[in-house]
């Protein structure tokens, strides 16, 4: 393999065959398009090898499955709540009344080749997509590949995130069964549970009384039209800028904040990438030819009377659900003759913060470092264990939301009680997130304590010699300058004194700050230096 | 670095069982734990009384020396149990043909577990609670046979049982950790038998409530749901989302973030 570097600087001399034909591709395009520019800098681009910095391509490539499986949908599906009585070959189904929409996406499963294969592609790429952004998105942060200049690319990222998800609620509630019935039923609930404006807002959306006549075709029009072309156009400013910011990389020799260390993209990453779309793809497949998903069949019409145990939105959902599922009894009171449905607006507003805060993280966590530079080394998560510490406690919470929405299922599975399931899930919603903090803190240093040690005095060997006076030691193997590198290279933090500005006073805001980067810097390990490791070096 | 993981590797290699090994115990261990209880619970077994009266007073038998310790010895209830006065021959071919009575401990709820007696001491205790008071007794065959309207029996079905049971009679949980148990494999009779009698937390669903066609149709549908597999593949459990959800995470990104590691590996 070519390990060729696409330094900004000192463009490589000797072009490789990969090279050669980029070059060619461009000069054709250009000159009937002048837009070689575009293809060399595509072309030229380097990709990094590191497994988990393919995981937005994952995205990409579920992305285009939805794209090709739900175009498909779209020839049969009919976004109407007209109500017809069934008569496709779905036996238990036959003569049951029930919308246009249903009945449709009824005869997508039974009555049209490959429809059922494509549904359940549609829908398996649709959970694959949102995991593999929110893996993709935990990569980001625990590298801190967020900083600086790509502080953008992230909320366009996360951008990405909600849309994806607000993409798939409004196809979940299409097939108008049981299931997407009672998701949206919810919907209605929360739109109602704001104060004073609640009911209009519903009335507005639903165009009527709850479930109405309109809220398909809307939700169509949302699902199929305004939020893909909305999410198509974030992601080519994402890749868009991906291109421009290049990737980040982790730290090792040869490696600096200047170069892109990897395999250009034409052509052996090309082919390979090419490659792994198939991959994605054919997994995708196989799992929808195989496993059934949303058996629509099973829910039935959507009636608002009946409701299924076990109802749950799909998993990028479950944490609204699971929020909404622990919430403590009580919170709802009627003041000025109005109800307060603190219930709903509580989870509400804890959500609505929890996001806010992720979305900002990154001009939050400039601001309190005051680090203006840019960076282009990815960071080991140990080498910022306040950071990765936050993250920890973020995920945490995250997650003890997401398993509150299968509650139930946990109760029946484990033979627990939901009440003492709801209640250990409450407690660990607050609790959790602190000590995922503090151990994942008290870890990152303790690796980082390992390393500097690593680094100054090579790995134990586990052989044990003899000196002649009669000590035993074990024999430490030096670490060659590669390894070496990757130990030390990190930037090395130090809480911000507090001085006084050009007046000679220390404003408030300066305060505040010193406090935050104390929190943030105090507890670290600094990095091997050249002196120590030079005066380290031949002691054992 | 290299030699140094292939050898560990190795060392690893013999240290582990062959990967059936489990398996293939975990079957043995299956297998003579049920044969041991199927010769235990046959030795059990009596034959079956011909005449009414007889099996009334063989039904008495086998009550007083299973069940009275907690529903008392003339059926009329106890600390520990219910009084059987009304319950009917149903109610008592469901308990104890499901497995639930006699109960084997006092939890939540009644557990099924695998039938205790034979067909034959379960009509005779049947037919001796029934003789104690008037109550639903045994369901009709012509109710029986699935043969009902099963597009009227899944809406009833999902209108009065969903609720509790799901739309795929996958089960739920309820309060205090009784559950409403999934419904697969469970004997057409046993059914109507629990839908008359309401055992436990389950209401009672009377014949002005659901009229025997209406069970019957129930049946059916559920009679369908069982012979027919899931039109899109494996149906993870019937759960919903949930099991789709962790199938994805596990299995769908577990399947891809391999392949990624293989492409991005570096050759040595
Ligand atoms: C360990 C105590 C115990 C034993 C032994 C026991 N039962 Fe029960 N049984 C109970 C309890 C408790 C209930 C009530 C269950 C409930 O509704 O939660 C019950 C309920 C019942 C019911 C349902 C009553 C109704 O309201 O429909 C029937 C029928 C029954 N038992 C029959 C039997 C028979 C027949 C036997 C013997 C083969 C037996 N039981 C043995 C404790 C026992
Ligand atoms: C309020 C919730 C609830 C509703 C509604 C309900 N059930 Fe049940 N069902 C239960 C519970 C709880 C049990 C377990 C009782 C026990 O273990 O004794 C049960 C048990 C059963 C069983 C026995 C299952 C077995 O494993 O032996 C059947 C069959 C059954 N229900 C059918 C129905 C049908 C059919 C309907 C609708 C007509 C229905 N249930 C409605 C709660 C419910
Ligand atoms: C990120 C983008 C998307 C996501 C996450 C997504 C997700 C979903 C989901 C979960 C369903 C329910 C499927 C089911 O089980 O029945 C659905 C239905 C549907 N989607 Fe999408 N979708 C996306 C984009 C699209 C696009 C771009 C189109 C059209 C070109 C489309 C067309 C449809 C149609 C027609 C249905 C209804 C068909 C049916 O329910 O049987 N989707 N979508």
């Amino acid at each position: 393999m070519t390990t060729v570097q696409d330094s900004t600087k000192t463009p490589s001399a000797t072009p490789s065959k990969g090279s050669r034909f980029t070059g060619a591709v461009a000069n054709y395009l250009d000159e009937r398009t002048s837009i070689s520019g575009i293809t060399k800098e595509l072309g030229r681009k380097i990709f990094p090898d590191h497994w988990s910095f393919m995981l937005g391509e994952v995205a990409l490539y579920s992305f285009i499955a939805i794209l090709l499986s739900g175009t498909f949908l779209t020839f049969f599906f009919e976004p109407t709540m007209t109500q017809v009585h069934y008569d496709g070959s779905y036996v238990p189904l036959k003569g049951i009344e029930m919308s246009a929409a249903y009945a449709s996406s009824l005869d997508i499963s039974f009555d049209i080749r490959g429809g059922l294969l494509m549904r359940q592609v549609h829908h398996w790429a649709a959970l694959l997509f949102v995991a593999a952004i929110g893996l993709h998105m935990l990569r980001v942060f625990f590298n801190g590949s967020f900083r600086k200049p790509r502080e953008l690319n992230w909320v366009i990222g996360f951008t990405l995130f909600i849309l994806a998800m607000a993409e798939g609620f409004t196809g979940y509630s299409l097939p108008d069964d049981l299931l997407s019935g009672n998701g949206l039923r919810i919907i209605d609930g929360m739109l109602k549970g704001v104060p004073l404006a609640g009911t209009w807002i519903s009335y507005l959306f639903f165009g009527g009384e709850f479930p109405g006549e309109v809220i398909v075709p809307r939700l169509y029009s949302l699902h199929i039209l305004l939020l893909p072309a909305i999410l198509v156009a974030a992601l080519g400013l994402h890749l868009l800028l991906m291109v421009i910011n290049k990737h980040t990389q982790y730290a090792a020799a040869g490696r600096t904040n200047e170069n892109v260390v990897g395999v250009p993209i034409m052509p052996n990453f090309a082919a390979k990438a090419g490659g792994f779309f198939f991959v994605v793809f054919g997994v995708i497949v196989l799992i929808a030819s195989f496993f059934t998903i949303n058996p629509i069949w099973n829910y039935g019409p959507y009636d608002p009377s009946p409701i299924s145990a076990g109802t749950q939105p799909d998993w990028y959902i479950g944490f609204l659900d699971g929020a909404l599922r622990l919430v403590p009894p009580g919170l709802e009171f009627v003041l000025w003759g109005h109800t307060w449905s603190f219930n709903i607006l509580l989870p509400m507003i804890v959500i609505g913060i929890f996001i806010v805060l992720v979305i900002i993280y990154p001009f939050i966590e400039a601001w309190i470092t005051g680090d203006k530079r840019e960076h282009h080394i990815t960071e080991r998560p140990r080498n910022a264990p306040t950071r990765t510490a936050i993250g920890a406690a973020g995920v945490t919470f995250y997650a003890v939301l997401w398993a509150a929405a299968g509650s139930d299922i946990i109760a029946t599975h484990f033979h627990l009680t939901i009440e003492a399931v709801t209640h250990t899930l409450q407690a660990l919603l607050i609790l959790g997130p602190i000590i995922a903090y503090f151990v994942a803190k008290r870890i990152c240093l303790a690796l980082q304590k390992k390393d500097r040690e690593i680094a100054l005095h090579g790995y134990e060997s586990g052989r044990m010699i003899r000196l002649p006076g009669g000590q035993y030691e074990e024999v430490h193997r030096e670490l060659n300058d590669y390894e070496r590198w990757r130990l030390v290279d990190y930037i090395d933090y130090k809480p911000l004194m507090v001085r006084p500005d050009a007046r000679g006073r220390i404003s408030p805001m300066q305060r505040v700050r010193a406090v935050f980067s104390r929190w943030f810097f105090e507890d670290r390990i600094s990095p091997a230096t050249r002196a120590e490791l030079e005066s380290g070096e031949g002691h054992h | 670095m290299r030699t140094h993981s292939s050898t560990d590797a190795r060392r690893r290699q013999a240290g582990r069982r062959h990967p059936l090994a489990s398996i293939a115990l975990i079957t043995i261990g299956l297998l003579s734990t049920g044969g041991a209880y199927a010769l235990l619970t046959t030795t059990a077994s009596a034959d079956a009384p011909a005449a009414s009266q007889a099996s009334i007073s063989e039904g008495q038998k086998i009550f007083a020396s299973n069940c009275a310790t907690c529903h008392g010895m003339s059926a009329s209830g106890t600390a520990d149990g219910p009084s059987l006065y009304g319950v009917g021959a149903a109610s008592v071919d469901f308990q104890m043909g499901t497995g639930r009575m006699p109960l084997a401990y006092q939890g939540p709820q009644g557990e099924q577990k695998p039938p205790q007696f034979t067909q034959e001491q379960i009509d005779a205790v049947a037919m001796y609670i029934a003789s104690l008071a008037p109550g639903p007794g045994i369901p009709d065959q012509k109710w029986l046979n699935g043969d009902g309207n099963i597009a009227k029996g899944g809406e009833v079905f999902r209108i009065n049982c969903a609720m509790c049971h799901n739309v795929a009679g996958a089960g739920g949980a309820l309060t205090e950790g009784k559950f409403a148990p999934s419904l697969s494999g469970v004997e057409a009779r046993h059914v109507y038998e629990a839908m008359v009698t309401g055992p436990q937390n389950m209401p009672v669903f009377n014949d002005t409530n659901l009229t025997p066609q209406d069970k019957a149709d129930i049946i059916s549908f559920l009679k369908f749901q069982q012979d027919n597999a899931s039109p899109g593949g494996v149906d993870l459990g019937s759960l919903g989302p949930v099991s789709e959800g962790l199938f994805i995470w596990i299995f769908g990104l577990g399947a891809v973030i391999g392949v990624t590691i293989w492409i991005t590996a570096r050759p040595n």
